[in-house]
């Protein structure tokens, strides 16, 4: 790669740069650009978790689950719906790997088909509750004063409270079903971010280059969302790393509890609700979704607990 | 005069979560799309009975009044009526209530024996295999759909392999033998002197309590870990192996007795946790609590007997909360001055 438009390496860095020159331009100690110093920043963070084992696990899994989602069609060697009494509660077997349920129905397809309704629910709650919490977050730590005293009494009645019961009860008063779920579980699940944003910002507050931009009569707005919002990023990226196996467990525990996505729908906690009738039997209709869920859960938590140590303040 | 930052600060907070608890439980019964006065008088009420009930309910004053009704009543132990079984639901919840306890004690204790050592292992050898192959455990814990593992936890150990009692809380053999003194059959059987029934109350006891303690278990080790390296990296440590102390004295008698306020305050937080975790295992270990108690009253849509069991476990988890900042800030004398 060439290096770009006026950018004069000395000869030294030059030199190295001959060796490997992407890796060069990226781990250069002088940077020519903002870019080129924030991009060398992602790259060295990416070599670290590259190293870290446990992380990339995460990671593949996390994957994963983003590609058997999108290839759900591709990928299930049958329809998810489709019925067969005459093939009800065959064990595991070449033609059916995960057996099959009480309807016939091929669970392989069922468990595939039912990583999109996971993912529709983490995508839902995650890209609504990271958001929300930080900009609450970042407001309040940053005015201070009765903001952040409103702000954080709201949020922490939320903290304070049980969640999954709190869920639990929103879900009947609204009546079950995936989208109410959804609404419960983002109800009940963005306290922690903005605690999370504003500790950042409360740090944030006293720095210079903030100061800075006070004299220079940058607005308060301007300051919370040029100057600190994004720096809070990385701290909220990684709670809700570490958050959606949280999420995927209580949207589970709802589905179990029939108050989640309604059958037909190949959700994996209605699933194991289905399979529980037959757990002493035919043990598979209940453990193969489980197992799902505890893989795409254990993935999210790897990541996020590799993902802390790269982007952790206090890890650089 | 050193007491009223240890408890004044956390009673206030108190006050407001416990409004913002009610505020919730107070609007989702009121955003139901069942009309409340249609599940007293019935559909075929005349008109002027349905007004009359309306206003014996309150229902035709503001909202604001309403919630103020609706905090009297609550302060008066009053959660209303249960429709399916026809009781106050207060009186259900005093009589399911020993039976959570009885299951989430067993279930902490369980966390705290294993998950303290555990921590204090992966914090003592740092870095080397035991402190990744724990990591993973505690981890796992966190992934593990605890419903899920309840299920596969029958079918391997009662199904299966025959080691341990099936789903509820006695043998069908001695079911309704014991009469409540306490409510906890644990402790009741024993008062009671009887053996048998304490033995299969055990048998029934210990696998729902396994499954339901290891997510406290990885949260205790994760914890216990993280405080024993902070004191481990202390300069007194080093002053205390300099002196040729053994290492084992080094980290159980030196680390962890400068823990031990710390993981008090964890495992008050982990128990009230449990209660939440108990709704899940109960229903799958068919244990009659609180929990069970609500997932089969939300089948029915017995939003009185929901609500009210999601204000007692709501104020549970907050006193547990206040008696953990209590402890702390009582003990330790950092937290103290800090407030002050």
């Amino acid at each position: 790669m060439s290096a770009p438009a006026g950018y004069r390496p000395d000869p030294m860095s030059a030199q190295l740069q001959r060796g490997s020159t992407l890796h060069g331009w990226l781990t250069t100690a002088e940077p020519a650009s903002q870019w080129q110093a924030s991009l060398g920043d992602s790259y060295v963070r990416a070599l670290f978790l590259l190293r870290n084992p446990l992380a990339m696990c995460g990671l593949v899994i996390v994957l994963g689950l983003l590609a058997v989602a999108a290839f759900a069609p591709a990928i299930a060697t049958q329809d998810p719906n489709a019925q067969d009494l005459a093939a009800r509660l065959l064990p595991p077997s070449s033609g059916h790997w995960f057996g099959t349920d009480e309807f016939g129905r091929d669970m392989f397809s069922r468990v595939v088909y039912g990583s999109r309704v996971t993912l529709l629910t983490i995508t839902c709650v995650v890209t609504i509750i990271g958001p929300f919490g930080l900009v609450v977050g970042v407001v309040a730590g940053y005015l201070g004063g009765w903001a952040d005293t409103l702000l954080m009494r709201m949020t922490d009645i939320f903290l304070a409270l049980p969640r999954l019961i709190l869920a639990l009860a929103l879900v009947a008063a609204l009546k079950p079903g995936i989208q109410n779920a959804i609404i419960a579980i983002i109800l009940t699940s963005w306290s922690p971010y903005a605690r999370v944003a504003r500790a950042e910002a409360i740090t944030l507050r006293g720095s210079e280059f903030i100061d800075a931009a006070r004299l220079s009569g940058a607005s308060a707005a301007r300051i919370i969302f040029s100057h600190i919002l994004p720096l809070c990023v990385p701290s909220v990226i990684v709670r809700g790393t570490l958050d959606m196996a949280g999420v995927i467990l209580i949207a589970a525990g709802l589905g179990f509890l029939g108050m989640g996505a309604q059958p037909p729908a190949p959700e994996w906690g209605t699933m194991i609700a289905q399979g529980r009738v037959f757990i002493l039997e035919q043990w598979w209709v209940a453990t193969m979704p489980g197992l799902a869920i505890c893989v795409v859960s254990l993935g999210f938590n790897l990541l996020g607990d590799g993902l802390r140590d790269v982007l952790d303040p206090k890890n650089r | 005069m050193s007491l009223s930052p240890a408890f004044g600060r956390p009673l206030a907070s108190v006050a407001i979560t416990l409004t913002g608890l009610l505020l919730i439980t107070f609007v989702i019964g009121r955003v139901i799309p069942v009309d409340p006065v249609l599940a007293v008088v019935g559909d075929h009420a005349p008109p002027a009975v349905y007004e009359a009930t309306r206003q014996k309910m309150g229902l035709d004053q503001p909202l604001w009044k309403q919630f103020t009704l609706y905090i009297a009543e609550i302060a008066h132990g009053n959660l209303g009526t249960s429709f399916v079984t026809g009781r106050p639901v207060l009186e259900d919840l005093e009589r399911v209530f020993p039976a959570t306890v009885e299951l989430a004690t067993i279930a902490v204790l369980f966390g705290v024996l294993a998950g303290v050592p555990i921590g204090v292992v992966a914090a003592s050898h740092h870095g080397r295999w035991q402190d990744h192959l724990l990591r993973v455990v505690g981890i796992v814990g966190y992934s593990v759909p605890v419903f899920w593992l309840g299920l596969i936890a029958l079918l391997v150990f009662y199904a299966k392999l025959g080691w341990s009692a099936g789903p509820g809380r006695l043998g069908i053999a001695y079911d309704g033998m014991i009469e409540p003194i306490t409510g906890v059959i644990l402790v009741d059987s024993l008062l009671r002197g009887e053996l048998a029934i304490f033995r299969d109350a055990l048998a029934h006891v210990l696998l729902p309590a396994v499954v339901l303690g290891y997510f406290s278990m990885a949260y205790i080790s994760r914890m216990t870990r993280s405080f024993m390296l902070d004191q481990l990296q202390q300069e007194y440590i080093t002053t205390a192996r300099v002196k040729g102390m053994s290492e084992r004295r080094v980290v159980w008698t030196h680390a962890f007795g400068n823990i031990r306020v710390q993981l008090i305050t964890v495992i008050a937080l982990t128990y009230a946790s449990l209660l939440e975790g108990a709704v899940l295992t109960e229903t799958v270990f068919a244990w009659p609590g609180i929990g069970q108690y609500i997932t089969s009253s939300l089948l029915s849509v017995d939003m009185n007997a929901v609500l009210g069991g999601t204000v007692v476990v709501g104020l549970v988890f907050i006193m547990l909360n206040l008696v953990a900042d209590t402890i702390y800030g009582l003990v330790d004398v950092r937290a103290r001055r800090l407030q002050a």
